[in-house]
């Protein structure tokens, strides 16, 4: 992936010309450059997957499936940076703007949410009812970002650790009203039979192909992280970093912060939103247990281990750790079942997976505070002291690089 | 969210003795709201509110607690709590006990012992997760300490998987769940009145602890202002670490209290109580032990009572739904008062 070209040269180390040019282009095309840069991933993917080791795991099939799930993480991933990376507003019920986009995609497009609804899109359209896949994306997007300012309107006015624990509440209640509302949500069982979608010229997407689903993601996701970052280097994207830095300071300065922080909340909801659209439309499936609080906690730790406030950081954070959890930690079990080493054997590598979350957690808020793949500002604000005043010279113009575009 | 005055007054650690004009009104509005509880939930319902928000407000008093003096919200104390329950079964399985005790001494002995026990190791887990996660990013950006909060809770909740694993363990009852008072046609476990004592014992003991010791003065003055009482000669780290040790204790008698009662656990038996409690603590106005304790049994009588209704499955639901509606009309919570944001 183009991380190294897209991340500007942290302050100090020198790069060679080529590598200085490349990060110039870069942060001057900044949408041109992810365009590249997800063109890239979206083809080196798939050959990654099919030459050992890689093709050893599992079938280049399997892979290019698990990078489709992967990149549903990774769309949660950068939504929930809008919110806490970058605005700052620690959002812990993350999984219900992704539940309210799985069952609107539901009630869209399944007989029984049809039914409920009182639309028949299969008797309109026949096999082609998959095509309401489309503008779901965006009008998931827009019923999460509904109920996201619903929830933020009452709460955002409130202190930041209030925010956290209302969210955490609202992100219980979500699946719970799922799952009680028996009579038009179907219960525990959820809504089946979600149509898969249907592209004219390709017809409807397939469970044994994985390429159409794996193409349509990678493009949502390109499309997606062009917005974050249009967003971040904007008027509004400053506004939300001074609100996560001082909100008072912010308010003085002349930022509606209840507003401004109100955008942010929606604007992650709708990409929760998206992200459960596409889920339902792959799985054609929704059910209350998909939407746990396990998903908002697993974004959570995707996006601080990924490093908060930086989008290519915390796309490949959520990529990374959901491979590592769905692939390496299934193949440890089975390597480890193979050959029999007596202790590691009993040991339940899946099973430990929060465990790993847990300490990882930890242990970057204690040593590593910005994430493995910093956001070059955010890692100066956290290591403000090592900067010694007037010391450096350098880093001062690279500071102002990343904002003026 | 407009800053208040810069006199900020202290949020926490009021004592029980207010005005006591005042004192006597909130009184007489406990007791009305309590006795139409009573009317409509039944004797029964009624005792087992009771005890349920006992739990609660032991648990609810950790969380307002260290709220008050280091303002996080430990989203590790409700697992803190659960682990409570595990240390507890371990013991008196340990010890060879797993049912009922009938001799009253050893029953006695027993309780004082897996009490003491259980407080004191759960007061020592929480000042070890204090001083390795939290104390390291006290001047950090606030989002900081959060994380690593949920970090631990992780930590702790898969720890005790790895041990009991993902089902339900039982809890040696060794309380005599069958002992009853009788009262005309209504049965009352001598169980509920044992640990309700218990809660209001250990929560008087609390108020006293806070406001009549010097300890506890230090503590209210690390609250009101950390810097002032570190000039003041206050010992700050180990006021703090007394703190966590004192509500991680109460987490600690909670786990005994809920292991007798349902005679079950589980490792994430934490994530829900813990909300829980905390939406007691915000519920009574953090920072304030009495008004935790109001909190927590407020919460007990609003689960029982949506069971009583046939509402089992909405419970969570509208405790959830009071926290957000408490939140948005009266931030403060019902004993709290208005405070600014801190700069």
């Amino acid at each position: 992936m183009s991380v190294v070209q897209d991340l500007p040269a942290p302050g100090g180390r020198r790069g060679g010309a080529v590598r200085a040019r490349i990060g110039e282009l870069s942060s001057r095309h900044r949408s041109f450059s992810i365009i590249v840069g997800m063109a890239l991933a979206a083809a080196i993917l798939p050959v990654l997957a099919a030459v050992p080791p890689f093709s050893s795991f599992q079938t280049q099939n399997a892979w290019m499936d698990g990078f489709t799930n992967a990149g549903v993480f990774v769309l949660l991933a950068l939504g929930l940076n809008l919110v806490v990376g970058v605005a700052g507003l620690l959002d812990l019920g993350y999984a219900a703007f992704f539940a309210i986009g799985a069952y609107a995609y539901a009630y869209a497009a399944s007989p029984f949410g049809n039914q409920i609804l009182g639309i028949d899109f299969k008797g309109l359209l026949g096999d082609s009812a998959g095509l309401v896949f489309w503008p779901m994306l965006v009008i998931g997007a827009l019923i999460a970002a509904v109920f996201g300012i619903l929830l933020g309107a009452p709460t955002l006015r409130l202190r930041g650790d209030y925010l956290a624990i209302v969210t955490l509440g609202f992100g219980e209640i979500v699946p719970i009203v799922f799952l009680n509302s028996d009579a038009v949500t179907n219960g525990t069982n959820g809504i089946g039979g979600v149509f898969r979608p249907y592209l004219p010229g390709l017809g409807s997407f397939s469970a044994v192909n994985p390429w159409p689903y794996y193409l349509t993601m990678m493009a949502v996701v390109t499309v997606v992280m062009i917005f974050c970052y249009r967003l971040a280097g904007s008027r509004i994207g400053r506004a939300w970093e001074a609100i996560r830095e001082d909100e008072l300071a912010a308010a003085a300065n002349g930022i509606n912060t209840v507003t401004t922080k109100l955008l942010a909340f929606a604007l992650g909801a709708s990409t929760a939103g998206i992200a459960g659209v596409i889920n339902a439309a792959k799985l054609t499936v929704v059910s209350p247990d998909q939407f746990g609080f396990v998903v908002s906690f697993t974004v959570l730790a995707m996006v601080v281990l990924g490093g908060m406030g930086n989008f290519w950081g915390v796309a490949v954070g959520a990529f990374v750790i959901y491979t590592i959890n769905n692939v390496l930690l299934k193949t440890l079990n089975q390597f480890f079942d193979a050959v029999a080493i007596p202790i590691l054997k009993d040991i339940d590598f899946i099973g430990l997976q929060f465990l790993l979350y847990g300490i990882a957690l930890v242990a970057m808020m204690l040593l590593r505070p910005e994430g493995l793949f910093p956001n070059s500002r955010r890692q100066r604000e956290l290591h403000a002291e090592v900067i010694e005043p007037g010391a450096d010279a350098m880093t001062l113009p690279e500071v102002t690089e990343e904002g003026g575009r | 969210m407009t800053a208040s005055s810069a006199t900020a007054e202290a949020p926490p650690a009021r004592t029980l003795a207010g005005g006591s004009v005042r004192a006597l009104v909130q009184l007489a509005v406990v007791v009305a709201a309590l006795a139409v509880a009573f009317v409509v939930l039944g004797p029964e319902q009624f005792i087992n509110a009771l005890t349920l928000g006992a739990i609660y407000a032991l648990v609810a008093i950790g969380y307002t607690m260290v709220y008050g003096i280091i303002e996080l919200i430990n989203f590790a104390h409700g697992d803190v709590f659960m682990v409570g329950t595990f240390v507890s079964l371990s013991v008196l399985i340990n010890l060879g006990f797993t049912g009922a005790v009938r001799e009253p001494l050893l029953l006695v002995a027993l309780l004082v012992g897996v009490f003491l026990f259980s407080m004191v190791v759960m007061g020592l887990v929480g000042v070890l997760i204090e001083r390795a996660a939290y104390r390291p990013l006290r001047n950090a950006p606030r989002l900081a300490p959060l994380i690593t909060a949920i970090g631990v809770s992780f930590i702790l909740q898969n720890i005790v998987q790895l041990f009991y694993g993902p089902y339900q363990t039982n809890a040696p009852q060794v309380f005599p769940t069958a002992a009853v008072v009788q009262i005309g046609d209504v049965r009352i476990p001598i169980l509920s009145f044992f640990i309700v004592a218990v809660a209001v014992g250990l929560m008087i003991g609390l108020q006293l602890f806070i406001g009549r010791t010097r300890l506890g003065r230090a503590m209210r003055s690390t609250a009101l202002d950390r810097d002032a009482a570190a000039l003041m000669g206050v010992n700050i780290n180990r006021t703090i670490a007394i703190t966590f040790f004192i509500g991680s204790a109460l987490a600690g008698a909670a786990g005994v209290t809920y292991g007798l009662q349902y005679g079950v656990t589980r490792f994430d038996l934490g994530f829900q109580a813990g909300l829980k409690a905390f939406t007691a603590a915000v519920l009574g106005g953090i920072g304030n032990q009495v008004g935790a304790a109001l909190g927590g049994f407020i919460i007990g009588f609003i689960e029982v009572g949506a069971a009583a209704f046939g509402y089992t499955r909405w419970g969570p639901a509208v405790v959830f739904g009071v926290l957000v509606i408490v939140l948005v009309f009266r931030p403060a919570g019902l004993l709290g008062q208005q405070v600014g944001e801190r700069a």
